[in-house]
């Protein structure tokens, strides 16, 4: 483990790491300010980095300003995860000639590494990997755009309100599922980053960075700094959610949700474990025809069409399929829970709608109602 | 033989049907594949019906229009409204809730030239109607794929999902989380493009109701935004106003 860490200086180690990166041929993306948020952007430098910059969340409020540090990585959680660099919103998947001939279109993938990514999207992005590829069903266009994909972890040391990943087990440090990760640290007048590498290609470039041997009281310093981050969540899931969402099947509290609720899709769209899609066939004039794929959501209704209608039509209905997958079916379906704790949904929700919030409701109502003799 | 298109105009601005013209790098490729037998804001030619597809813009705002489109209906083997004028009633419907008189002394020098009707519909309201394209004005796109899928006979697929979807796929940073901007995008169909909220400016909702719109919870929202009342009332008084989900969210804030 040691053997795979370094210490580097915050300026020359974060340019000197870009600059291998981009050596290497990898075209480079992180963290960038637009439009009023932190989204995932190219970026040619780490002086292209919103350093200092901080975001203020909360249920349905995304604020930037400057924050009291001159650090990177603090408190910045990008608009959306590695999902559209995997899974584009909308693609051609085949092309019919007038001939009748098929040709699936190519996937444009050039190597790209993805700088700054949060425990809870690397944690994502493993859950894609078993979605779209876990044997026999392998999706190509996904497999050759995560192959291409160098991952950059960085470790939280200050979350966002919304986040809530210690409760899920996801982070606030990565564990697993990156090819490097860094840890911020300025403790004691110095200021830089502990790299370590979680893979072949992430130990090829760790030997090639100037760096220091990482002490002993800098590993303390990191430990210290997750405990920290966990701590100041506020937000956290029930961890017996997946039963109660499986219990509250008939819950009279999804109507309420759904007084509420604008049916709008935005949390769907904005989690980086939503994988839906919808697929349509067009045609031009010339003869040629193709077919299309977009993401698609469980909170649109032609989602669950089938001859003769949608099954769930209602707005109760749909708010509990989005939660119900995400926190419940996903277990029986892939093994795992479908929420990594990013609390994007929370945050990009127009009506601040809070999926922890709504499921200790649930669990409260569930633990009312057993029965103290009981004898189911 | 080319099947035969017809566009028409009821009260409008002419903006639906100028999306067809704009169409440039398929026009030509259009006027090839079908007859345009009437179309006059493009052509005086025209050519007596029936009509494969006629094109349908504007509301039904006077005594003789009602009467014209059951004639265009009777000629139409496929009829598609655009925009929406046609397919709400459009920003003229403004009328329908107000004293049609009082309009016309307060507008007009003589009041008693204009014979039109009190209110402003959209044209299912009069005839039945096939396919709608909504928009103020119609996004070429749609309007486009609407006609391959005509000639071609496929199943036109326009969606109803809210706006919000549109802003997602193209990466916006949401108007109403990051600046309290007020937008109607939550409660309005897709199928603009993501105009307003990729140029940070809130949804007007020109699109109409998306599929299931929850307008009191997201005027619930606006409030919070600190929105007056009046502000409420106003943004869903645009040119969807008459849009049945709109309308009675307009009711509820004071007519
Ligand atoms: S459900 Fe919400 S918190 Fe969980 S992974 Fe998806 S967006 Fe993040
Ligand atoms: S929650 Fe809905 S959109 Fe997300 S993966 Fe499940 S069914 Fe699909
Ligand atoms: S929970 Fe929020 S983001 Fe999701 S559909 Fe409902 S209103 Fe939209
Ligand atoms: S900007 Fe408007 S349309 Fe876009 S996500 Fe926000 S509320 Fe929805």
């Amino acid at each position: 483990m040691v053997d795979d860490s370094l210490w580097i200086e915050a300026d020359a180690g974060l340019r000197q790491l870009l600059a291998v990166l981009q050596g290497r041929g990898y075209e480079t993306v992180g963290l960038t300010e637009q439009d009023g948020c932190i989204t995932l952007g190219p970026i040619a430098s780490a002086d292209d980095l919103p350093r200092g910059r901080i975001m203020d969340t909360g249920g349905g409020h995304v604020r930037c300003r400057d924050g009291e540090s001159d650090r990177f990585f603090d408190k910045t959680l990008p608009m959306q995860g590695l999902k559209r660099f995997v899974y584009p919103a909308h693609e051609a998947v085949a092309q019919f000639d007038d001939d009748l001939t098929i040709t699936t279109p190519e996937v444009e993938m050039r190597p790209t590494a993805v700088f700054g990514v949060r425990a809870c999207d690397v944690a994502a992005i493993d859950i894609f990997d078993v979605v779209f590829r876990k044997p026999p069903y392998t999706d190509a266009r996904f497999a050759a755009r995560r192959d291409g994909l160098l991952i950059v972890a960085v470790d939280c040391a200050v979350p966002l309100e919304t986040c809530f990943c210690a409760s899920m087990g996801t982070g606030p440090h990565a564990t697993t599922g990156f090819d490097l990760a860094l840890t911020e640290l300025s403790d004691g007048g110095e200021h830089g980053f502990l790299v370590r590498a979680g893979s072949a290609a992430g130990r090829g470039i760790l030997a090639e960075l100037d760096g220091e041997a990482v002490r002993d009281d800098q590993v303390a310093a990191k430990r210290a700094q997750a405990d920290a981050a966990a701590a100041a969540m506020t937000r956290s899931m029930p961890a017996n959610v997946a039963s109660v969402v499986r219990q509250s099947h008939d819950s009279p509290h999804w109507s309420e949700v759904a007084s509420r609720c604008l049916t709008c899709a935005n949390c769907t769209m904005v989690c980086p474990t939503c994988f839906c899609s919808t697929v349509e066939d067009r045609n031009a004039l010339d003869g040629t025809a193709w077919r299309e794929r977009r993401w698609d959501s469980c909170f649109s209704i032609e989602f669950s069409y089938i001859h003769g209608g949608g099954v769930r039509e209602s707005a109760p209905a749909r708010y509990r399929q989005w939660m119900t997958h995400k926190l419940g079916h996903w277990h029986d379906q892939f093994g795992m829970s479908g929420c990594v704790g990013c609390g994007r949904c929370i945050a990009w929700c127009p009506v601040g709608i809070d999926i922890t919030a709504e499921a200790h409701v649930l669990a409260a109502d569930l633990e009312r109602a057993v029965p103290t003799m009981g004898d189911n | 033989m080319k099947p035969k298109l017809a566009v028409w105009k009821f009260s409008s601005c002419d903006g639906c049907q100028l999306t067809l013209l704009d169409c440039e790098d398929e026009l030509l490729a259009i006027a090839d594949a079908v007859e345009i037998a009437y179309f006059l804001e493009a052509t005086r030619n025209r050519t007596d019906g029936p009509y494969d597809v006629s094109l349908v813009e504007g509301s039904i705002s006077t005594p003789h229009e009602r009467e014209q489109i059951r004639h265009v209906r009777e000629q139409s083997r496929i009829l598609v409204t655009i925009g929406a004028c046609a397919t709400a009633g459009g920003i003229q419907a403004l009328r329908n809730t107000r004293d049609h008189g009082a309009l016309k002394s307060a507008v007009y020098a003589r009041p008693d030239y204009i014979d039109a009707l009190a209110t402003a519909t959209p044209i299912a309201a009069h005839v039945e109607v096939d396919y709608e394209l909504r928009g103020c004005p119609i996004d070429k796109r749609q309007l486009i794929d609407t006609l391959m899928a005509l000639l071609s006979g496929r199943e036109p697929r326009p969606i109803h999902t809210s706006q919000c979807v549109e802003c997602k796929l193209a990466g916006t940073a949401c108007v109403m989380v990051t600046q309290g901007i007020p937008c109607l995008g939550p409660v309005t169909s897709a199928g603009c493009g993501n105009l307003c909220p990729s140029v940070g400016r809130g949804c007007y909702g020109c699109f109409g109701p998306s599929e299931s719109p929850n307008t009191q919870a997201l005027a619930a929202e606006f409030r919070e935004l600190g929105v007056e009342e009046a502000v409420i009332r106003d943004l869903f008084a645009g040119f969807t106003c008459a849009a049945p989900a709109f309308a009675e969210e307009i009711k509820r804030h004071g007519g």
